[in-house]
C-alpha cells in the first residue's frame, strides 16, 4: 500500500465560516488522502459547525477525498450520548471513536479508533479489529518500538496503523474547562473564550520556558511534533497512515512538505522557515520524553 | 433492566501499599483492600511499593480470615510485546486467591475474561469510562461487575447513570485527585518520558529535583521543567503538573489545580442516595499511619450516618495533601 497522508480533526475553536473555508481550500489544494472532520473537544461547538458541515463533506467527498467523522473525545451527559449514537448510526461515512460509548453502536461496521482510545498493544488491538476497526491511530506517546510491534499485528488482522506526524499532540481531557476557569467563567457560561485562541493558548513555567497549550478542555504540547524524518522508517516498518493535525497555518504547504518527506526527502529546514515560531519535538518516538527534540 | 438492590451501607474500599498497610486497612474496619503487584502492571509502580506473590496470597488469607476482600489491579496498559507480563499478573492474582481483579486495558480483560470467567472483573478508573454506553460495552463485552467512576462526574449525574447501567459502581472519597481524565493523561510521559498508562507512575520520583534561588525561594521541578515555586517558608510540594503554577493567557497561578485532595465526607449522603455500592480511599503510596486514620474515619463517619448522628466533616483535613480540599467533580461548579 502506498503511503497515505491524512488531515486530523480540528481541534480548536475556529469561526465557523473560517472552518468551512480551511475545508474547502484543502479540498482543492492540499495532498491529503484523507481528512477527518467533526468536533472532538467539547459538544458546546458542535451546533456551530454541524450547520456547515454537510456542504464541508460534499465539497471534500468531490475532490476524492476519503472523509471520516470524528467524535467527541469525552461523553458525559444524555445530549452527547445521543449525538454520539447519532454519528455511530451513520451508514453514509465511516467515524473516527474517541470514545467507548461509540463501540457499543457501530455493531461490526467499519470504523476507525480515534487517538484518545487506549491501544497500547495486540491484545487490544485484535479485539477492536474483531469489532470492525480498520484503522487505529495510536496516542502520541506511543514510541516507535511499540508502533512498529503494533503494525505487524495490524497485518494480521486488517487493521493500518495511523500516527500522528506534525501538530500540537493532544495530552488529556478534563471535565474542567481551563480557559472558563482562566477567564474566571464558568464552564457551562463559558462565553466560548476559547475562540481568542485559534491555535491553542500557551502555558508557560513560572521560570518562561514553553511548556503546554491549552484548548478548552484539552491540555496539548507547546511544541508541535515532527516526525517528517522518521517517516521512511514508519513505512518500512508497515505504518503507512500519517495524521497531519491542523494548525492555525498554512495546512496546504504543510500538507505539501509532509507529501515530500513521506518520499525521502529532508524538509526540516523548510518547515522551519514556514513556522519559525514554532517549537519542534519527536522525543516520545525512541521513547523518551515528549517534549524533546533529538536529532536523528 | 431489573433494579439492582442498594446496599444500606456502602463497601470500604481502602488502599495498601504494603502487606503491613493491608494488616492496618482490615483491622481498622476495612470492607476490602486494593493493592497491586510489585511491577508495571499497577498504577502506583513506586519504588518499596506492592506486594510480591508470596505477600499477596498471605495477604488474601489474612484479609479473608477477617471477612474482608482483597482486588488486585492490574490496571496499566501492557506495552505491546510485554502482554505476557499483565496476563501473569492476572493468573497469579487468581492464584493469590483475589476477589476482584481490577483492569483497564481491554486486552487484559478479554484476557481475564476467557482465562478465568470466574473471578469478578471490575473496570479501573484508568479505562475511563464516564458514560452509561461506555460502561455496558464493557459489562456486555467482558463481564464486568463494577467500574470505578471517573472523577468527572457530579453527583445527579452519578445518580442518572445508576439507573442506566447493569453493573455497580465504585467513587472515590478521599485522596489525591486527578484533574485531568484518568488513563487519558500524557502529561507525566511530555516532561519525564513515563507516564501513568505506561508505567504506572505519574510524576516519577527519580525525576523531581528542588532548587533553592538566591532569594531563598525553592522551585520544584519534574524534569527540565519547573512546576512551583515556592516563597521562603511556604510548605513546598511535590512537582504534579497539573497542581502546579505557571503562566498563562497573561495569568499567573495554579491554571490547572490547586494543590488539594478530593475530601467527599460532607457529601457521603448524597453519595449513599445516588446508589452507588462502594466508597474508595485513594493513596496506596501513603504510609500506613495514613491509611489507618482515613479507614478508621470513614468506618466512624459510616456509623454515625447509619445510626442519624450528624457527619464530622473536618476531621481529615490534615491528612489532606497541602492541607487544602476539595469535593472535586461531584459538585458542579468545580468544573
Amino acid at each position: 500500500m502506498e503511503m497515505k497522508l491524512t488531515l486530523g480533526p480540528v481541534l480548536f475553536n475556529w469561526e465557523p465560516s473560517s472552518w468551512r473555508d480551511f475545508y474547502f481550500h484543502v479540498a482543492d489544494e492540499a495532498p491529503v488522502d484523507i481528512v477527518y472532520v467533526g468536533e472532538v473537544v467539547c459538544s458546546k461547538r458542535q451546533p456551530f459547525y454541524n450547520k456547515v458541515l454537510p456542504e464541508v463533506v460534499e465539497r471534500l467527498k468531490k475532490a476524492g477525498k476519503e472523509v471520516v467523522l470524528s467524535s467527541l473525545a469525552m461523553v458525559m451527559n444524555k445530549r452527547e450520548a445521543k449525538t454520539m449514537r447519532e454519528l455511530a448510526a451513520n451508514e453514509d461515512l465511516p467515524i473516527e471513536v474517541n470514545d467507548v460509548s461509540a463501540l457499543a453502536h457501530i455493531a461490526k461496521r467499519d470504523h476507525v479508533i480515534g487517538p484518545y482510545i487506549n491501544v497500547y498493544n495486540e491484545d487490544t488491538l485484535q479485539h477492536l479489529a474483531a469489532h470492525g476497526a480498520r484503522r487505529v491511530c495510536l496516542a502520541p506517546e506511543i514510541h516507535f518500538a511499540s508502533a512498529k510491534i503494533l503494525a505487524e499485528a495490524g497485518e494480521a488482522c486488517n487493521t493500518n496503523i495511523e500516527t500522528q506526524v506534525f501538530g500540537r499532540m493532544p495530552l488529556a481531557v478534563s471535565a474542567r474547562c481551563y480557559h472558563a476557569r482562566l477567564h474566571k467563567l464558568t464552564k457551562d457560561n463559558c462565553q466560548f473564550v476559547c475562540n481568542r485562541d485559534p491555535d491553542g493558548l500557551p502555558l508557560n513555567t513560572l521560570d518562561n520556558r514553553s511548556f503546554l497549550a491549552i484548548n478548552g478542555i484539552q491540555t496539548m504540547s507547546d511544541s508541535y511534533l515532527d516526525l517528517s524524518d522518521k517517516m521512511g522508517e514508519m513505512q518500512a516498518a508497515g505504518i503507512r497512515h500519517f495524521r497531519l493535525s491542523p494548525q492555525d497555518c498554512d495546512m496546504v504547504k504543510v500538507a505539501c512538505l509532509y507529501r515530500r518527506a513521506g518520499k525521502g526527502e529532508n524538509v526540516a529546514e523548510k518547515l522551519k522557515a514556514l513556522l519559525p515560531d514554532a517549537r519542534f519535538s519527536n522525543g516520545y518516538y525512541g521513547g523518551g520524553a515528549g517534549y524533546q527534540r533529538l536529532s536523528a | 433492566m431489573t433494579k439492582k438492590q442498594h446496599r444500606k451501607t456502602p463497601e470500604l474500599v481502602c488502599p495498601a501499599g504494603t502487606p503491613s498497610a493491608l494488616r492496618v486497612a482490615v483491622d481498622a474496619g476495612a470492607d476490602v483492600v486494593y493493592c497491586g503487584f510489585r511491577d508495571e502492571t499497577n498504577a502506583r509502580n513506586f519504588p518499596g511499593l506492592n506486594f510480591s506473590r508470596k505477600e499477596m496470597s498471605e495477604a488474601t488469607e489474612y484479609a479473608h480470615k477477617k471477612n474482608a476482600h482483597v482486588y488486585v489491579t492490574v490496571n496499566t496498559f501492557p506495552q505491546a510485546g510485554k502482554t505476557d507480563l499483565w496476563r501473569k499478573a492476572v493468573n497469579d492474582a487468581v492464584d493469590c486467591g483475589a476477589d476482584a481483579l481490577i483492569v483497564a486495558d481491554m486486552g487484559i480483560a478479554a484476557y481475564a475474561a476467557k482465562t478465568h470467567p470466574k473471578t469478578r472483573l471490575h473496570l479501573s478508573v484508568q479505562a475511563s469510562a464516564s458514560n452509561p454506553d461506555a460502561i455496558k460495552y464493557y459489562c456486555d463485552t467482558f463481564n464486568v461487575k463494577r467500574v470505578v467512576l471517573p472523577r468527572v462526574l457530579s453527583i445527579p449525574e452519578i445518580t442518572a447513570l445508576n439507573d442506566e447501567i447493569p453493573c455497580e459502581t465504585e467513587v472515590f472519597v478521599f485522596g489525591g485527585l486527578c484533574v485531568m481524565a484518568e488513563g487519558r493523561c500524557l502529561l507525566s510521559s511530555y516532561a519525564t518520558g513515563k507516564s501513568p498508562n505506561m508505567n504506572g507512575v505519574c510524576s516519577p520520583a527519580g525525576d523531581v529535583r528542588y532548587a533553592q534561588g538566591k532569594d531563598g525561594s525553592m522551585d520544584s521541578k519534574l524534569g527540565v521543567f519547573t512546576i512551583n515555586r515556592f516563597a521562603e517558608g511556604e510548605p513546598t510540594g511535590y512537582p504534579t503538573i497539573c497542581k502546579g503554577r505557571f503562566k498563562c493567557g497573561g495569568d499567573t497561578g495554579y491554571i490547572f489545580e490547586e494543590p488539594t485532595s478530593l475530601d467527599a465526607i460532607s457529601m457521603m449522603p448524597e453519595l449513599l442516595q445516588s446508589g452507588v455500592t462502594a466508597f474508595k480511599i485513594e493513596g496506596r503510596q501513603r504510609g500506613k499511619a495514613y491509611t489507618e486514620a482515613v479507614v478508621k474515619a470513614f468506618r466512624k463517619a459510616l456509623s454515625d450516618y447509619a445510626r442519624g448522628w450528624p457527619l464530622k466533616t473536618d476531621a481529615l483535613i490534615a491528612l489532606a495533601e497541602g492541607g487544602q480540599s476539595t469535593e472535586g467533580a461531584y459538585k458542579k461548579t468545580w468544573r
